[in-house]
Parts: structure tokens; sequence; C-alpha cells
């Protein structure tokens, strides 16, 4: 499979005929570059993060095609040892499930036996939790060559998302992406569903841990807060959000039954395996079901599996799902065609999605210049794209976390299970634009502590001590290069007229960098 | 309350709110000389749907403690009780800062409150409640974005103004007419490195188009400039020292809430804003007097009270309007907690509000009153209340309503809801 640049110059040259080009500022932008830098630039825009110093050229070299096929078989590209090893170091990496819920319950603990040195130990651990979940990700996500599965763990985390706030949740968030999407994100959308469905920190989020059949009653009595009854939150969701979409047809009953065929998928938090799903056939409702006009009869927790079955193979999610990917990877609003060919590739591959991402790569629609640059950048990839183009090696993720906070977007911290959108009609706004002109300063004058140790205390004059801390500026003219000239002759303009000490930030808070 | 609104004139019956508003109007207008302080409105929204059954509890109803064996309020008197309204009604024990406006008769809630649609899906409805067209997903722009437009604004040359509390835009503002948004927290009256001349022109120079992303950026270094300009003096020292420290704030919502009211009250142009508070979604151990849903609810109340006191003289034109996209289910569910239900309550605060009362009619917890056995049933559409507001309170003019919410009928046969004072 090969790009075809003729036929692209042609439609470009047609659309210049038609003068879009005057009106649209990146369409401007396509033209004064070869319809080949054109493509690989929206490649690097779409599959990964932005561009990194020497990454077009090297994408270029390889052939567009080559390097879409690899992107889609990250197991065939290694990790930088660089990387591999910093990951490694976590100290929570080899931590199960059962470690981290023993090691937050036992700090639940301490805070009632000895509350005041208790609940600072416990902060540090909720700390040290919420920076590594970010260092796993956000070290990836900038220096990973497997760009597609780091877009991808953010699509589909997002998709099935948890928020990280919640109770148990703050100790599973990075085992949930780890176990339960990571492993799956180019793989079959029914396994994807599943590992979800059973991890723990789903079936906390969304409560259907505690749903249990009517009328249920503990066998060691269990207290006040005993559950006694359905949950219907993870179950709506499940359809709503995950599966069929909120028109896909389903009805009121719908979910109260299968909130009942759900119930017993909890865990076990005295569990001697590391995993901690159990399902639990004292919690479950053994009454027959009606599901989607089909007669459930008692199975236990075959039941809930063969529902994931069912809404794996519905076309209401195929459409879904597809519509969804469109819209990350092409436009806000996509086109229909695009969207149907997609679900009929999701149907007819039995929900494989590296099948789905083929169709959509290499699909008229995706490869059309008037979408490259069309998509705003949420604040996630506006901060990973600002650090690629620099290439500054970022051993502190902490000022990176800050940054998402102020712009919005804080790392597993949405808080709803619709998860972040990436709509410009969800990001565009007065202040997120001068926000990130303010990071994009504060990044291209040196100002950011991305050097800093970890552990060094958190106080003013000890960064004041040591300059050595912040990032180095980056230099201008090589980020204009990296990013392949792909700024508006506007923007170069003022560029190359303003004093070097602002020229990078200039780049940086450019509109054109807005977008992707 | 039915049994009350029957007091209304047989010639009201069945005639719309929007008759209702011609009269007010007369009442109400501007004063000869044009000089009318500016009217103002704020909503602030609690997503997530909370369960206002928990909020404006109908204590005296049989159903409501049996429906809620581990998680009902009690009666007012007993411990961790309500705050009785009045005599049916009692406020969540946590909402007592507010008790005050109740008293004064400035603070009156709609009870079984909500959009004609039914779904229970979040997404869907609170998109319904902040498009003002339930049922129609292909509405682009959001009823307070056509609200801006359509009002006449406070001065000649002084176009009305829209600000939102938070780092994104709300639904409920999306559209063509310009709308500010302020970070949250101490970091809205920050100076930022656009202050510097320097810097600041080269970038207006970047962002000097008329594209979405060049007004966005214009809109806000000039919201920027006002926030700076309205706060003074002492209050200027205060935030700077805050927002320098870069620590967030412990109390996020009460500390938005004053900042808001002190830039309302220094800035005749804002007419309307916009805040929005999370983590209301209690499927599980909400809790009753004190717990999760009350640990909420402390907060929220503080900040509408920091909100009306800090707004100082421009209560009297301001009304706030709290909604919340559905209310949960009557029953509590099997773990403590309240899953997606129909019909709340919606509360007003403010000068011009009819407060002091428990407005709308209440159908009941009756099992065969309930919405498909199991919800609060809606007697009130949200959209009556904007109706109200508009016309009444900010004093649009009739012919635009059908722009603000279009498809909207005033339903006959209801008795009219008086919630704002004649």
């Amino acid at each position: 499979m090969r790009l075809a640049p003729m036929s692209l110059r042609r439609r470009s040259l047609l659309q210049a005929g038609l003068g879009l080009a005057t009106t649209i500022p990146w369409l401007g932008r396509a033209e004064t570059l070869p319809a080949d830098d054109a493509q690989a630039l929206h490649l690097l825009n779409r599959l990964a993060f932005g561009p990194g110093p020497g990454d077009l050229g090297r994408l270029q070299q390889q052939g567009l095609d080559a390097w879409i096929d690899e992107q889609l078989h990250p197991e065939r590209l290694s990790l930088p040892a660089g990387l591999a090893q910093q990951l490694d170091a976590l100290p929570l990496s080899r931590a199960s499930q059962r470690d981290r819920v023993n090691a937050y319950r036992e700090a639940a603990k301490e805070v009632k036996q000895d509350p005041e040195n208790g609940k600072s130990e416990r902060r540090e651990m909720l700390k040290l939790e919420a920076l590594q979940a970010g260092e796993a990700r956000l070290w990836r996500a900038l220096q990973s060559p497997r760009q597609l599965e780091e877009v991808m763990v953010d699509f589909w985390f997002n998709h099935f998302n948890i928020f990280q706030g919640k109770g148990l949740d703050r100790v599973l968030v990075d085992l949930y992406e780890r176990e339960a999407i990571r492993p799956h994100v180019l793989g079959r959308f029914r396994d994807l569903l599943g590992a979800t469905a059973r991890h723990p920190a789903m079936l906390f989020y969304l409560d259907n841990w505690m749903s249990v059949a009517p009328g249920f009653r503990p066998r060691h009595g269990g207290g006040q807060n005993a559950p006694s009854g359905l949950n219907e939150n993870y179950a709506r969701e499940l359809m709503e959000l995950h599966t069929l979409g909120v028109d896909g047809g389903y009805t009121q009953a719908d979910v109260t039954e299968l909130a009942r065929m759900l119930t017993g998928w909890t865990f076990n938090l005295r569990s001697r395996g590391s995993n901690l799903f159990v399902f639990d056939v004292e919690r479950h409702d053994q009454g027959d079901k009606n599901w989607l006009g089909q007669h459930v009869g008692n199975s236990g927790q075959s039941e809930g599996e063969w529902a994931l079955d069912q809404l794996s193979r519905h076309p209401a999610t195929a459409r879904h799902v597809s519509y969804k990917l469109a819209q990350y990877f092409v436009a806000d609003e996509p086109p229909p065609a695009l969207v149907q060919r997609l679900a009929q590739s999701f149907q007819s591959s039995a929900g494989d999605i590296r099948s789905v991402l083929r169709t959509l790569f290499s699909s008229a629609e995706f490869r059309d210049p008037a979408q490259h640059g069309s998509k705003f950048k949420t604040p996630y990839r506006y901060v990973l794209s600002a650090l690629r183009a620099t290439g500054v090696p970022v051993r502190n993720v902490r000022p990176l976390l800050g940054a998402l906070n102020q712009l919005g977007m804080p790392l597993y911290g949405c808080l709803t299970p619709d998860g972040y959108k990436n709509t410009e009609a969800a990001w565009l706004n007065p202040e997120a634009i001068t926000r990130r002109v303010n990071f994009a300063a504060a990044l291209a004058s040196g100002r950011v502590p991305l050097a800093r140790p970890v552990d060094a205390p958190d106080e003013p004059q000890q960064a004041r001590q040591h300059p050595e801390w912040n990032a180095p500026p980056p230099d201008a003219q090589a980020l204009v290069a990296t990013l392949g000239g792909s700024l508006s002759a506007r923007t170069r303009a003022t560029v190359d007229a303003a004093q070097p000490a602002l020229q990078a930030a200039l780049v940086l808070g450019s509109p054109d960098f807005m977008r992707h | 309350m039915l049994r009350r609104d029957l007091i209304r004139t047989a010639a009201l019956a069945g005639t719309s709110v929007w008759a209702l508003g011609r009269h007010a109007l007369a009442a109400v207008g501007p004063a000869a000389d044009g000089t009318a302080a500016p009217r103002r409105l704020v909503v602030v929204f609690m997503r997530g749907a909370v369960d206002g059954l928990n909020l404006v509890v109908p204590y005296a109803d049989g159903e409501y403690a049996r429906y809620r064996p581990t998680i009902a309020l009690g009666r007012p008197g007993s411990d961790g009780g309500v705050l009785d309204l009045d005599g049916h009604f009692g406020l969540h024990p946590a909402l007592s800062p507010l008790m005050p406006w109740w008293r004064s008769g400035h603070l009156g809630f709609v009870q079984a409150c909500g959009s004609p649609d039914t779904t229970r899906s979040h997404f869907d409805a609170q998109d319904y409640m902040e498009s003002g067209t339930p049922g129609r997903k292909s509405t682009a722009d959001g009823w307070m974005n056509r609200l801006l437009g359509a009002l006449p604004g406070p001065h000649e040359n002084a176009p009305t103004r829209g600000v939102s509390v938070g780092p994104v835009l709300p639904r409920i503002y999306a559209g063509p007419q310009p709308v500010a948004n302020l970070a949250s927290g101490a970091a809205a009256a920050k100076p930022t490195v656009l202050d510097r001349p320097r810097v600041g022109s080269a970038f207006d120079s970047l962002y000097a188009g008329n594209d979405a992303m060049a007004r966005a950026y214009q809109a806000s270094r000039q919201a920027h400039r006002e926030v700076m300009g309205s706060l003074q003096g002492e209050d200027l020292e205060r935030e700077m020292a805050a927002a320098n420290n870069g620590a967030p704030l412990p109390n996020g919502f009460p500390d938005d809430a004053a900042r808001l009211a002190r830039l309302m009250r220094n800035d005749a142009r804002v007419q309307l804003a916009f805040m929005a508070v999370g983590g209301w979604d209690t499927h599980a151990n909400q809790g009753a007097a004190t717990g999760q849903l009350a640990n909420r609810l402390q907060p929220l109340g503080q900040g509408l009270a920091a909100l009306a006191q800090g707004l100082g003289p421009v209560f009297d034109d301001t009304v706030v309007l709290v909604m919340s996209e559905f209310g949960r289910t009557a029953h509590q569910n099997g773990n403590g907690g309240t899953d997606h239900g129909h019909g709340n309550v919606l509360w007003a605060l403010g000068g011009p509000v009819a407060g002091g009362r428990v407005h709308g009619h209440w159908p009941g917890l009756d099992q065969g009153a309930l919405y498909e056995g199991r919800d609060l049933a809606v007697s009130t559409d949200f959209r009556s209340v904007i109706t109200q507001v508009a016309l009444q309170h900010l004093q649009m003019p009739e012919d635009r309503m059908a722009a603000l919410l279009p498809d909207f009928r005033e339903p006959a046969g209801l008795p009219a809801l008086r919630l704002l004072r004649a």
C-alpha cells in the first residue's frame, strides 16, 4: 500500500483553485509543502504525538506505508534501553493488584491507630502512586517509538475511563492501564472489553463490585454498609459508553436486566492470587432475565460473558466505536461514509482493532489534505507535542502533570465515565489559549524544572540554587526544522521579526501549533 | 405547592408565563433616565445529577423514609434532621449557611422540576439542559449564548458580557457570542507572561486574525485586563499572594464564587455568569446528614452564601439558578446510594426571587405517582423557569423567546409558576 501523491496533489490544486487555500490557514500551509512531506507530517501529528527532532526525515526515508505498518505492529519495535530502564526502575513496577490493595488497606489501618503519622504516611504513599502512574504514562508517550500504541492508550483509556481520585482506584489506576488497556489497544475489542469488565479498578469505579441479587445476605454479617441489592451504574455505562452508544436501542429495563446478569462480578480483597477478580455465585441473581429481547436463563458468570459477546458483536457497537475512532483520527464531525466503512471493517473482522485502523489510515478521508491540521489539540496532546518537538529529556514529570491540571485535563483526573473529549468545541476557549501560551513561554525560556530530582524539596530557593534543574531553552531554528516547515507565512514572519529569546515561545505558542 | 398556587386568579389559568412576563415588564421596566442597574443571571450547574430528594426533603411524605431506610434524613428537630422549610419540605442540614436567605424570602426552590426528555444518560441530559432543546441533539449552541445575543446590554456601547469560571467553556455557552472564561482558583488574577509588553505585542500579532482561535485569544486578553482591573487594592494584594504561592486553594467553589461576585459587583457589563460543580453521582454510600453527599453540599452552600454576600447591592438585581441534569431514584439502591432518576429540585436565589417558598406542583412519592414506578415525576419544565427569568427579570423582548427556546410552549392547565416577585 503506497500513498498516492499524484492524486493528492491534484486534489490540493483543485482546492487552491476554488480559493479554499486563502480562507483556511492550515490548507495554505499544506500547499507550501510537497504532498509527501505534508502526508508525513500528518502521520506524525495523528498517529504519533507530533514530530520530534529528526522524525520527519526518518519517516520519509522509511516510506509512509512501511511506517504505518510498523506502527500497527508495535511488538516489532523495541523500546530504547534508556526508557526501558526508567520504567523498570519505578519502585511500584512489580507490585500486583493484591500488593497495592494491601498497602492501601494497611495505610487506612495506620490512620486509625496513629492518626498523626498515619495520615502523612498515607498521603506520601498516594502521592507516590500518582507520580509513578504519571511517569509510566508520560515517559512512554514522549519517548516510545511505538507512538501509535501510546496514542491508542490515550484513546482507549478515555473510552473506558476510570477516575484516579475515587478510593481504591488511587492505587489501581496504572495497573488498570497496564493490565486491561495497554495489551489490547490494537487487538480484539472483545478482549479489551472483557479485560476492563473484570478489572477491579473498573468494578470499583462503576460500583459493580457491590451490586448483588436483591435480598442477598452476606454470610458474615457485614454491617450497615453491606450490599443489599442492585447497582445499575456499570450496566448502564457498559451499554451507553463502552459498546452500543446512547442511541443503541436499549431501554431502562435492559439496564436493570444487564445489572442483574452482572451481579457477582466483583473482587476479593483477601484473594491469595495476585489478581483480585472473582465471580461470587452467592451474590448472583439466579432468576431468569430478559435482555435486549432475549430470554436469559441462569448460568452464573457465563451470563455476563455472553452479554459481552453480544455487545461486542452488535452493529450499534461497531458504529459507535467507529464514529469515535474517526472523530479522533480524522475530524470532529467525521465523514459518515468513512464511519460506515469502518463499522463494516469492525464487523467483518470480528472487532479486530488493527484491521479497523488499517482501513482508516488508508482511507481517502484520512489522507485528505483538507484534514491536515484540522483538529484542535487537546491539552494532553498540546503538552506532549511541545515536549517532543523540543526534544528536551524529561526526568521529572511533575511540571507536566501541573500543566495538564492548569489546562483543565488532569491526567487520570476525568471524574466522569465518558472520559475526555477530543474536539475543538470541548477545548478551544479564551483561557485555554493564553494558558498554552504561558506554558510555551516557560518551556521556551528554560523555566520548566524537568530535570529536578523528584525527591528534591519543593522550595523556591532550592530552584534558584539549581539552574541545572531547568530544561535548557530550545533553539528556535531547530524547532522550525523539526516541525518540517509547517508554520504559516504569517507565523514565520512574526517569529523572524521577534528578538531571538522570544522566537521559540512564538513557535510553540503559535496558532499553527495549537492544531494537528 | 399546588395547594398554595391555587390562589391564582381564574383569569390566569391556562395562560402562558409569557403573558405574565408582559405584566411584570410594565411594572419593573427601566427608569425613565435609562440608568436602571443591569439585571444579572448566574447559573450554577451541579453535574452528575444531585439527589434532590435528599436536598429539599419531602419529610412529611410517608413514603420518603420508607423508600430510603438507611439514607433518609430525619424530621426537623431530630438528630441530624432537616431544617424545616414549610412544614412539608426540609433543607439538608449541610446547607444551613443558606437559611438566612430562605428566611428573608430570597431563596426558593422548584420541586419536581426537570426536562421533558426522559433520558437517564448524564451526558445527553446535560446536553439538553444546556442547549435548551430537550430531545434535539443537533442544536449547535447553548441557551446562555443565545441569551447573550438577545440581551440589549446595560448601556449603549457596552455590550453584555458573559463569563464562565473554569478551564473549559461549557456547552451552555457554545455559540457565536464571545464568552470569557476565568481560571478557577487564584490563577485567575495572576499576572501572565502576556502582561510583559514585548511578549504581549508579539503574540497579539500572531493572533490578530478573526478565526475562532484569534477571537478566543483576544477575548482572554480582554477578560484578564478586566479581572485585574476589578480587583482593587487589598483584593489584588491578597489574590497575588495566593497566586504566587501557587498552591491550589482548599475550597475551590467558595473561593471561585467569591471571586465571581467581586467581578460582577465591579463590572456592570457582566450580566451572565456560569459555574459548574461536579461529583453528585452518588450510586453508593451517599450518607444522610453526614457522609459523601453532605460533604459535597457543604462547600456548595458556603459558596452560594459567599456569592450572595459578595454581590452586595448587586444581589438585588441578580437571580442565581442552581440546576442539575436529572434527579435520582426515589428508592435507595442496594448500596446505600441512588441510581439515575428523573425529576429534581431547582434552586433560585437573589433579590428578585419570590423566596421562602417551595414552588411547583408536588406530584408526591406514591408508587403510582412515580415516573416508571421509580423516579420523582417532572411537573415543571426547566424551560418555564428560564422563560420567566428571561422575560420578567432580564427584560428580554418577548418576540425573542422563540429564538431562545425553540420548540417550547408553556404547558396549559398547570398553575403558573411565580418564582419571581411581581
